[in-house]
C-alpha cells in the first residue's frame, strides 16, 4: 500500500517536471540561440581583428590584388546593370509621383539622394553578397571540408593570412568603389528614364543632382560601404571557414548550408545596419 | 638504442566524452619506415595529426628527439614541426591549382627563394615523380596514382626529414597499392626521411616497413618489426590483422605468411621427423632497375605475374607458396625429397623459360610507356629440410642456392 502510494507520488512528480519542461522550452531554445548568436558574433569579431593583423604581410599585396579582381572586377557588369535598371525606375516613379505636384524638377535630386545615400550601398552590397560572397563561403568551405585548409596548416601556411585576410580587405576596398559606379551608373539610369524616355528637362535634372549633392552624402555612403563590406566578408568568409562545425550537417550538405546562411545573414545584417549607421549619420 | 625521433608518453585524446587515445606510449624511430595499424575509426588519423602538430592532447607529452613539444618555445616548436610533410588520404590537392602550382605552393609561401630556384626545384621533384607530363593539369585531369604522386611531390619539395602518409593507398586496387608503397619505400631511400604510414594493407605494407606500431582499443598494443609482430600473441591479431588479411587481396592472391606459416605447421604435424621435403626461393632481380625503367605499376605487375605463375605451377603438384618479400618467393613441395624436388624445379625452369618470362614481361608491360626497356632476370634456389629444422634456415640455404633460371633482354619486346 505504501510502496503503491509512494510510486504514484513520483509518476506525479516526473509528470509535474515533464510539465515545467514544457512551459520553459522555448525560453530555453531563445537561451541557447541568444547564447549562441553571442558566441558567434564575438568568434567573428576574433575571425575579423586576425585577418586584420594578418593582413600586413610581405607577400599579401598580389592575393589582394587578384581577390579585388575577382570581387570587384568581375562583379562591374552586374554593378552596370543593377545600378542603371535601380536609376531608370527610380527616374520613371519619381517622374509620374512629381509630375501630378508639378515638381519634375526635383527628379534629379530625389534619384541623386536616393542612390547615393541608400540604394547605392545597400543594393551593391546584396549584389555582390549574392555574386561573390557566395562564392566565397562555397571556396573556402569546400577546401574546408577537403582538407586543403589542414593541408595549408601542416605547410606551414597559415590559412587566416592565406585565405581570409586577402579577401576581407579586398572587399573592403572594392566596395565603395563598386558603390561609386553604381550611383553613376544609377544617376545616368534616371537620366534615361526621366529625361530621354518621358521628356523631363535635361538641364534641370543635372543641375538638381549637381545641387542636391554634398560631400556628406558621398562620404555617408562610403563609409556605408565598407561597413556593408566588413560585415559581408567577414560573414561570407566565417560561415565557409567554419562549415566542418555545423551541428546541422556534414559534408557538401554543410558547404551548402553554410552558402545560405551567410547569404541570407549578410542581407539581413546589411539591412540592419544600414538602418543604425543611417542614424548615427543623420 | 638511440633516442626516437618522436615519442608519445601517456598521451590522451577526448573529443567531447568520445576518447580516442588513451595513455597511448610509442616511440618512431629516425631514417625508418613506421607502419600504424589498427582498425577504421581506431584513431590513427588523430595520432598522425598529433605528430604533424594539427591537434594537441589532453593529456601527456609528446616528446621530439627528447625533448617536449609543450616545453618548447614556439620558435623551437616551429622548427621542429617545419621538418615534417603530411600527405593526406583524399591528396588534399588544391583543385584551382596546377600540378606545378600545387607544388610550388609551400615553397612561394614559407621562403624566400628566387623563382628561378622555385623552379628548379619543383621542377626536379615534378621529374623524380615522373609527372613531366601533368605539370600545366589540374588535379581533376589526372589519374588517382598520379594525384598520389602529385601529392607526395608537394610532401617532397621542401625536403623534410619526417614524411607523415595518412592512408596512401586507400581506393586503389592491389596493383597500385603496392606501385604507392612502393615508391614510398623507394623515396624513402632516395631521399633518406623517416616515413610514418598509417595503412590498412596488411601483409603488402609489412614488406616496406622497419617497425610496425598496432593501435587497439585507445592504445598502442605492440611496436617492433613485422617478424617480431608474426609471434605477437594478442587479441588484436585475431580482431584486427586477420580481418583485415582476409578483408584485403594480396597482390600476387598467394597465402599471406601467416597463412602459409599456419598450412607450413599443419602439413609438418602429419610427417614423421625422418621424411623430407623441399623448399624452393624465387627472385625477381634488380627490382630498382625495373622500377627505374617501367615504373612502379609495371613492377607491381611484374611481381603479381611472377606469383601467379609460381603459384599456378607449384600448387598443382601440392606446393604451397608466400611472398617473402617485396620481390622474393617460397614454395614449400612437401611431399618431395631433393632430386624429386630438382626435377620439379627443371621443369619448372623449361616451363618459365618457354611461357612464364614472357607472361611476367606481358604484364609488366601492359602498365609501361611503350619503348621502355628493362632486363629481367629470375632467381631460383632449392633445399632440402626435416620437420625438425627451422624453416628459416631452410629457406636461408635455398636462398643461399640461388642461381639464374630465366633471363629477358629488351629483344624479347616484339
Amino acid at each position: 500500500m505504501e510502496l503503491s502510494a509512494k510510486s504514484q507520488s513520483g509518476t506525479e512528480s516526473k509528470t509535474a517536471w515533464r510539465l515545467v519542461k514544457l512551459l520553459l522550452s522555448p525560453f530555453t531554445a531563445a537561451g541557447r540561440t541568444a547564447i549562441s548568436w553571442v558566441n558567434n558574433s564575438g568568434a567573428a569579431a576574433i575571425f575579423l581583428v586576425l585577418a586584420l593583423v594578418k593582413t600586413f604581410w610581405h607577400k599579401q599585396l598580389s592575393k589582394i590584388i587578384q581577390q579585388i579582381y575577382y570581387i570587384g572586377a568581375s562583379s562591374t557588369t552586374i554593378i552596370v546593370l543593377v545600378g542603371f535598371f535601380t536609376g531608370m525606375v527610380l527616374g520613371l516613379q519619381s517622374y509620374h509621383a512629381l509630375v501630378k505636384l508639378g515638381a519634375q524638377g526635383a527628379i534629379g535630386t530625389l534619384v541623386a539622394l536616393s542612390l547615393v545615400r541608400e540604394l547605392g550601398p545597400v543594393l551593391t552590397a546584396i549584389m555582390i553578397t549574392a555574386r561573390a560572397g557566395s562564392a566565397i563561403t562555397a571556396e573556402i568551405g569546400v577546401q574546408r571540408i577537403s582538407e586543403q585548409i589542414d593541408a595549408l596548416d601542416t605547410m606551414r601556411i597559415d590559412p587566416m593570412r592565406y585565405l581570409i585576410s586577402p579577401r576581407i580587405v579586398a572587399a573592403i576596398i572594392s566596395f565603395p568603389l563598386l558603390t561609386a559606379l553604381f550611383d553613376l551608373i544609377g544617376i545616368i539610369g534616371g537620366y534615361v528614364s526621366a529625361v530621354v524616355l518621358l521628356g523631363a528637362n535635361a538641364g534641370t535634372y543635372l543641375h538638381r543632382v549637381q545641387a542636391s549633392l554634398e560631400m556628406k552624402d558621398l562620404t555617408d555612403g562610403f563609409i556605408k560601404a565598407v561597413v556593408f563590406a566588413v560585415i559581408v566578408s567577414t560573414v561570407c568568409c566565417y560561415q565557409g571557414y567554419f562549415a566542418h562545425m555545423r551541428q546541422d550537417s556534414h559534408g557538401a550538405k554543410a558547404v551548402g548550408l553554410s552558402t545560405t546562411s551567410a547569404v541570407v545573414l549578410s542581407c539581413v545584417l546589411i539591412l540592419v545596419t544600414d538602418y543604425i549607421v543611417t542614424s548615427l549619420l543623420l | 638504442m638511440d633516442t626516437p625521433l618522436i615519442e608519445f608518453k601517456n598521451v590522451t585524446k577526448r573529443f567531447g566524452r568520445r576518447t580516442i587515445l588513451e595513455r597511448v606510449n610509442l616511440k618512431i624511430y629516425e631514417g625508418e619506415v613506421t607502419t600504424i595499424i589498427g582498425l577504421s575509426g581506431g584513431g590513427k588519423t588523430v595520432l598522425l595529426k598529433h605528430i604533424i602538430g594539427l591537434l594537441k592532447p589532453d593529456e601527456g607529452n609528446i616528446l621530439f628527439r627528447g625533448k617536449p613539444l609543450n616545453g618548447m618555445s614556439k620558435r623551437e616548436v616551429d622548427a621542429s614541426l617545419t621538418q615534417m610533410s603530411y600527405m593526406f588520404q583524399d591528396n588534399a590537392l588544391f583543385d584551382s591549382m596546377t600540378v606545378y602550382e600545387n607544388i610550388a605552393l609551400p615553397l612561394r609561401e614559407t621562403t624566400n627563394l628566387t623563382k628561378a630556384e622555385i623552379d628548379r626545384r619543383v621542377m626536379a621533384r615534378i621529374e623524380q615523380t615522373e609527372l613531366t607530363d601533368s605539370a600545366r593539369k589540374f588535379p581533376s585531369e589526372l589519374s588517382g596514382g598520379m594525384q598520389k604522386r602529385a601529392a607526395l611531390a608537394r610532401a617532397l619539395v621542401i625536403d623534410p626529414s619526417i614524411v607523415l602518409f595518412d592512408e596512401p593507398t586507400s581506393g586503389q586496387d592491389p596493383v597500385r597499392k603496392n606501385a604507392i608503397l612502393s615508391m614510398i619505400a623507394q623515396y624513402q631511400r632516395k631521399f633518406g626521411f623517416t616515413a610514418i604510414v598509417v595503412s590498412h594493407e596488411i601483409p603488402d605494407v609489412y614488406f616496406i616497413s622497419n617497425r610496425i606500431l598496432a593501435l587497439y582499443g585507445h592504445d598502442i598494443v605492440f611496436q617492433g618489426t613485422p617478424e617480431e609482430l608474426e609471434n605477437f600473441d594478442h587479441p588484436f591479431k585475431d580482431e584486427v590483422i586477420h580481418s583485415l588479411e582476409g578483408l584485403q587481396k594480396e597482390l600476387t592472391g598467394l597465402h599471406s605468411k601467416r597463412q602459409f606459416k599456419l598450412q607450413y605447421h599443419g602439413q609438418m604435424k602429419r610427417r614423421s621427423l625422418r621424411e623430407t621435403y623441399c623448399v624452393a626461393v624465387f627472385k625477381l632481380e634488380s627490382l630498382d632497375a625495373i622500377i627505374a625503367g617501367m615504373g612502379h605499376e609495371s613492377a607491381q605487375e611484374a611481381i603479381q605475374s611472377m606469383g601467379v605463375y609460381i603459384d599456378k605451377h607449384f600448387g598443382a603438384i601440392g606446393g604451397f607458396s608466400t611472398r617473402r618479400s617485396i620481390n622474393e618467393f617460397v614454395t614449400v613441395l612437401p611431399y618431395s625429397e631433393l632430386e624429386e624436388a630438382e626435377d620439379m624445379l627443371e621443369d619448372f625452369i623449361k616451363d618459365f623459360q618457354e611461357h612464364g618470362i614472357r607472361e611476367i614481361w606481358a604484364g609488366a608491360r601492359e602498365k609501361a610507356a611503350p619503348g621502355t626497356c628493362v632486363d629481367f632476370t629470375i632467381l631460383a634456389g632449392l633445399a632440402q629440410g626435416q620437420p625438425i629444422a627451422e624453416i628459416e634456415t631452410i629457406i636461408a640455404s635455398a636462398e643461399s642456392k640461388q642461381k639464374e633460371i630465366g633471363r629477358l633482354r629488351c629483344a624479347a619486346e616484339e
